[in-house]
């Protein structure tokens, strides 16, 4: 099949951008998407042109590297599927198609449709972690936890890191990605320690970066590739006002142990 | 004759006693040392975590944006571990014996029985920090049985189990990287290794935003950078998975062991056409509850539900009747290409074994499955629009671990001193083969409970900061390095990185493969220089240097693989014999099953870089069986 | 971080003070039902209100800092957004975000201008003086307010007015009700469906429960 792509390309961070028209021929429907762009590079790169420059590593939808929003959706069009594992047999012949960065004031774009989504390490960074020293710990099986707990942390924990729902997002809000961490360690016994302070430095946190604020429209939902649900943003609502109760005045600790 | 330097005694108080010897550094000075971590897996999170809690100075460096994103993310089936919780009669002692087994008796002795020792405290420690492993529902860990294992001790979280490690180890890394003892270096790439007076002292490093090479200064560097597996252009690796940082260790002294070791996973995704830039795998587990089977006769075009009982022909079950579908994967890998060599493979090209689940479907029921696998069906009919629950799965080999590494003694020391290497990048603990699950035991094994002790032996013989990065050495290595990336951007030949790299991989994987010969291999140390010449002359990277530029990038890495290549099919045609993943068709039983050599062959290749164009040096450690007798692999 | 600052502590303002008006709306349209009644129904409800006038001043007081608040946050936060999500996309697909949704400044704004009018017209009665309830007895002396209703939404512009400015009220609910179930985390996986189907009921019940009067008055079914 034959498509039509309006690409964004911008050399980087502070210079213009704009949407570049690029001609897809003979594409397989076996193909994935990036291997749809990885054909247009290769005759780009033989054109004596620029390839297209995007994310990508692990290619089978875990390491959450891709980013791309084609056609005004984050990871296109197919539900809990992100780029990379998008086939081109859910397009058809003719189809045009709109390729942009993620966009959002806290994912700066560095080139074409790579942005920097360091914002979302400095996030886990503040307190998305359980204070725990390697050695020295309870046997594994010595804190039971309920099957139905384990497994709804794991719903959260399932967060591939890739800010799809940033870019979805019409405030441009982390409200779902930091909800994940935050209910994935608060639902654990383990978690539950630093649960009051975690809260509340994680969201101070992504104000501090610039993410918008959540308006409860739940486009993050739809647009998430592996289906994290709103439910965990209730859960770090809950989370947070339970920690208007304590005193949260105590940062997490993090000091290594001598020096 | 190189030297493991195990500790002498019995098997079990090995590491006790080794640890008892081995000298501190204190409190106070380990500030003072700076250690540089290369990639940020599972061996690389852990050790950089780990050694930041210390109280070192970390450099942590990683070619992704986030370290949260090195490649041991995309591990699904499990972890192991000796905990013998489902009291089925495991053991650290058994998981030691099964491992060396499944190694084809071509792994230290030592090395593995402290692996085993450790395998239950990183359980222990990935608890804590909230890795949501599967639980029953009285809230105990849930175990399941891995391929080549007959006791239950694989742990697991949904089929995602090296994600959830991962970002617990990722968890504790940004607690240090808050803490100030870990800085973190994303979107850069290690480049090279710098060595003074033949000690590692830091490396150099391409900012792949900016393009800028710069060089860190470091007491002692630990690469933990992962597999070659994708020398073979197509393989489960990700795509910015490479040789590069070991390999360069290795043009600058490190010795390279046993780098034919590939391991072919028997559970991937056909491939589907020449587009194809990488190799899905189905995670092992499935093996739990799928049977494999092609039809009996050749050539046999026919719908798989159309092929009745009769005419199926479960050739893992028939092959290997204790074992059955749960085989190692080399000898299950091995055995579906026989089939297909035989001409009765399926699906489009005839390269696929069908993975059937109708009877544990009918056993269990559709939504015991689906619990089970849910994720992994998913997955399989995104990528081929089919529904596993209706019809058979179809599924390859695709090269996907690669055993062989930097040789490390037992501290995980290289030989150069200062060099540390862990997890994949390593030889150290699987062998000939890897058993399913062992992977994340061992990055976590390294990088959370083995490297703290063995660096600091090294540290506490140093003086912290010795080497500045105003040395000489470095000024050469940037030069270098700068020299290299400036020859690939001149040379704007006709070829793009992506065609040589199409090509190397056809040649790999058509003769330094699944199955290989003398002849082939010959054949592939011919045409690999030749490829590699053409490379030199004829490729083509757009861009320049002082920018984000991924072809560039990739040209790196290839050009490194264009010369690991060669080593790979040297060091299989010096192995006479066929053992775990390196299978030679001229050593064989009559029933096709591999023939080792222990007379001749019970031994670490490690190579020594001698030039580019001239023949590695071959060093050999002899492995000593001890504990274990050695004896033939049957799995019958 | 100070609760009025945090993200989320601001959005608990909102939806809270969001709630409180919600249940004033109801309230008020449960008196405004005395309408129906007759001119003895609301001119009585109206006395009764005005002998309460300190109750009735206390209320007001508690309602005004709510709308604050409300309109304050809510202009901060949805600058903050804009702010966050400067460029948009070449290609716009909305995946579950509704018009609702999306038009909650707007819808507000709307509410916003509309109570002041509504304020101006039927409590400070200063928009239409010569059908204004103060000026106008009805038979046992009190203001009245029925007839000032009645001939006030027999004017075609007055009706459309308020015609217009309960559909806004009603879209700012559809997405408010639901919105603060999830603000204040009352809700999981079994209640989320409901409760943002229930909020959507709520809010065509309030809609039409608004709508009714002027448009029973206009079509002429209730007469003065």
């Amino acid at each position: 099949m034959n498509l039509t792509l309006y690409v964004w390309r911008q050399k980087g961070p502070d210079e213009p951008g704009r949407l570049e028209q690029y001609e897809a021929k003979d594409i397989s429907p076996e193909m994935s998407f990036l291997e749809m762009l990885d054909v247009v590079n290769e005759d780009l790169i033989k054109g004596g042109k620029e390839p297209i420059a995007f994310d990508h590593d692990c290619r089978e939808g875990i390491c959450g590297m891709c980013s791309q929003v084609i056609n005004g959706i984050p990871h296109g069009p197919q539900e809990k599927t992100t780029v990379c594992q998008l086939h081109m047999r859910h397009f058809k012949e003719g189809d045009i198609l709109y390729i942009e960065p993620w966009r959002a004031r806290a994912f700066p774009v560095i080139k074409d449709l790579i942005v920097d989504r360091s914002a979302l390490e400095r996030i886990i960074r503040s307190g998305g972690y359980i204070s725990v020293h390697t050695g020295g710990v309870p046997d594994a099986n010595a804190i039971l936890i309920p099957k139905a707990d384990a497994e709804t942390a794991m719903d959260a924990s399932e967060c591939i890191g890739c800010g799809a729902c940033i870019a979805a997002c019409p405030n441009g809000s982390a409200m779902l990605f930091t909800a994940a961490k935050v209910a994935h360690l608060a639902m654990l016994p383990q978690g539950r320690v630093e649960a009051a302070q975690r809260v509340c430095v994680m969201t101070e946190a992504m104000l501090k970066e610039g993410f918008g604020n959540c308006g409860n429209h739940y486009e993050c939902q739809a647009a998430c590739p592996k289906g994290i649900k709103v439910q965990f943003i209730a859960k770090l609502n809950r989370e947070f006002m339970k920690a208007q109760t304590k005193d949260t005045g105590r940062r997490l600790v993090s000091e290594p142990f001598s020096g | 004759m190189l030297d493991g330097k195990c500790p002498s005694g019995p098997l079990a108080e090995k590491w006790d006693k080794r640890c008892r010897e081995m000298k501190l550094v204190n409190p106070a000075n380990k500030r003072k040392y700076t250690i540089i971590v290369v990639g940020t897996g599972l061996a690389g999170a852990s050790t950089a975590a780990t050694l930041g809690e210390l109280g070192y100075n970390v450099e942590a460096f990683c070619y992704q944006d986030s370290p949260r994103r090195g490649h041991s993310i995309a591990a699904q089936g499990g972890i192991n571990a000796a905990k013998n919780y489902p009291g089925d009669g495991d053991s650290i002692s058994r998981l030691f014996y099964d491992t060396i087994k499944g190694g084809d008796f071509r792994a230290r002795e030592a090395n593995v029985y402290r692996l085993a020792m450790v395998s239950n405290t990183i359980i222990d420690q990935c608890v804590a920090q909230g890795v949501p492993f599967a639980r029953d529902y009285a809230g105990y860990l849930e175990n399941r049985s891995f391929g080549g294992a007959q006791v239950s001790r694989t742990f697991y979280a949904r089929g995602q189990t090296g994600q959830q490690l991962l970002l617990g180890a990722y968890a504790a890394l940004s607690r240090q990287v808050k803490a100030g003892t870990v800085r973190l270096h994303p979107r850069t790439e290690m480049l090279d290794l710098v060595v003074v007076d033949g000690e590692a002292k830091g490396i150099t490093v391409r900012d792949l935003v900016t393009g800028a090479m710069s060089s860190y200064a470091g007491d002692a560097v630990c690469l933990c950078t992962g597999g070659y597996a994708n020398v073979f252009y197509l393989s489960t690796n990700a795509m910015g998975s490479n040789v590069t940082a070991t390999y360069r260790a290795y043009k600058k002294g490190a010795f390279f062991a046993n780098p034919c070791y590939t391991q072919i996973h028997p559970t991937c995704i056909p491939v589907s056409g020449d587009h194809q830039s990488k190799l899905t795998l189905m995670s092992e587990s499935l093996r739990n509850d799928g049977r494999v089977w092609v039809p009996k006769e050749k050539g046999n075009r026919r719908a798989p539900h159309e092929i009745p009982e009769s005419e199926r022909d479960y050739f893992l079950e028939r092959k290997y009747p204790s074992y059955g579908n749960l085989a190692p994967r080399d000898i299950a890998s091995r055995a579906a290409k026989e089939v297909c060599d035989e001409g009765r493979g399926v699906g489009p090209g005839g390269r696929g074994v069908y993975l059937d689940f109708a009877e544990a479907i009918g056993r269990l029921g559709e939504e015991k499955i689906r619990e089970r696998y849910g994720n992994l069906f998913d997955m399989y009919e995104k990528i081929t629009a089919e529904n596993a629950y209706k019809e058979p799965m179809r599924i390859y080999p695709a090269p996907h671990y690669t055993m062989g590494g930097l040789w490390v003694d037992y501290d995980l020391q290289s030989t150069i001193p200062g060099l540390f290497v862990l997890g994949e990048a390593n030889f150290s603990d699987h062998g000939a083969n890897r058993l399913g699950a062992s992977a994340l035991m061992q990055g976590l094994a390294d990088g959370y409970f083995i490297i703290p002790y063995t660096i600091a032996n090294y540290l506490a013989r140093t003086q912290p900061g010795k080497v500045s990065r105003d040395h000489a050495e470095f000024r050469k290595s940037r030069e270098e390095v700068d020299a290299l990336t400036k020859k690939l951007l001149s040379l704007k030949g006709n070829r793009t990185v992506n065609e040589f790299h199409r090509e190397l991989g056809k040649i790999m994987w058509e003769y330094v493969g699944m199955a290989r010969s003398e002849e082939g291999l010959k054949e592939a140390l011919k045409l690999i220089p030749e490829l590699r010449a053409e490379f030199w002359e004829n490729v083509k990277v757009p861009g320049n240097g002082a920018e984000l530029n991924q072809q560039l990038e990739k040209a790196c890495r290839v050009a490194d693989f264009l010369e690991f290549g060669e080593l790979m099919a040297r060091d299989a045609l010096h192995r006479n014999e066929s053992c775990g993943g390196h299978f030679r068709v001229e050593y064989q039983m009559p029933d096709g099953e591999a023939r080792r050599d222990d007379e001749n062959f019970c031994y670490v290749a490690a190579w020594e870089f001698r030039g580019v164009d001239k023949e590695p040096e071959l060093h050999k450690e002899p492995l000593v069986f001890e504990n274990v007798p050695l004896a033939v692999r049957s799995y019958k | 971080m100070p609760f009025l600052k945090s993200m989320v502590g601001r959005k608990i303002v909102m939806a809270v003070s969001g709630l409180m008006m919600a249940l004033f709306v109801v309230a008020h349209l449960l008196g405004n039902t005395s309408i129906f009644a007759g001119p003895n129904g609301i001119n009585a409800y109206a006395a009764k209100l005005h002998e309460l006038a300190p109750v009735v001043w206390a209320y007001r007081l508690v309602m005004i800092i709510l709308f604050a608040l409300h309109v304050y946050y809510g202009i901060q936060l949805t600058l903050e957004n804009q702010k966050a999500k400067p460029q948009v996309y070449a290609v716009k697909s909305s995946l579950s975000a509704t018009f609702a949704g999306k038009s909650m400044i707007w819808t507000g704004s709307i509410i916003g201008f509309f109570l002041i009018y509504h304020l101006l017209q039927f409590t400070i009665q200063v928009t239409n003086p010569e059908i204004s309830a103060g000026r106008n007895l009805d038979a046992v002396g009190r203001p009245d307010v029925f007839h000032m209703v009645v001939l006030s939404f027999q004017k075609s512009f007055i009706a459309f007015i308020y015609v217009g400015a309960m559909i806004a009220l009603a879209l700012h609910l559809t997405h408010g009700i639901q919105s603060f179930f999830q603000t204040l985390g009352l809700n999981n996986d079994r209640t989320f469906p409901v409760i943002t189907k229930s909020g959507t009921l709520a809010a065509v019940i309030i809609f039409l429960g608004y709508i009714a009067i002027p448009l029973i008055i206009f079509i002429g079914i209730l007469k003065g």
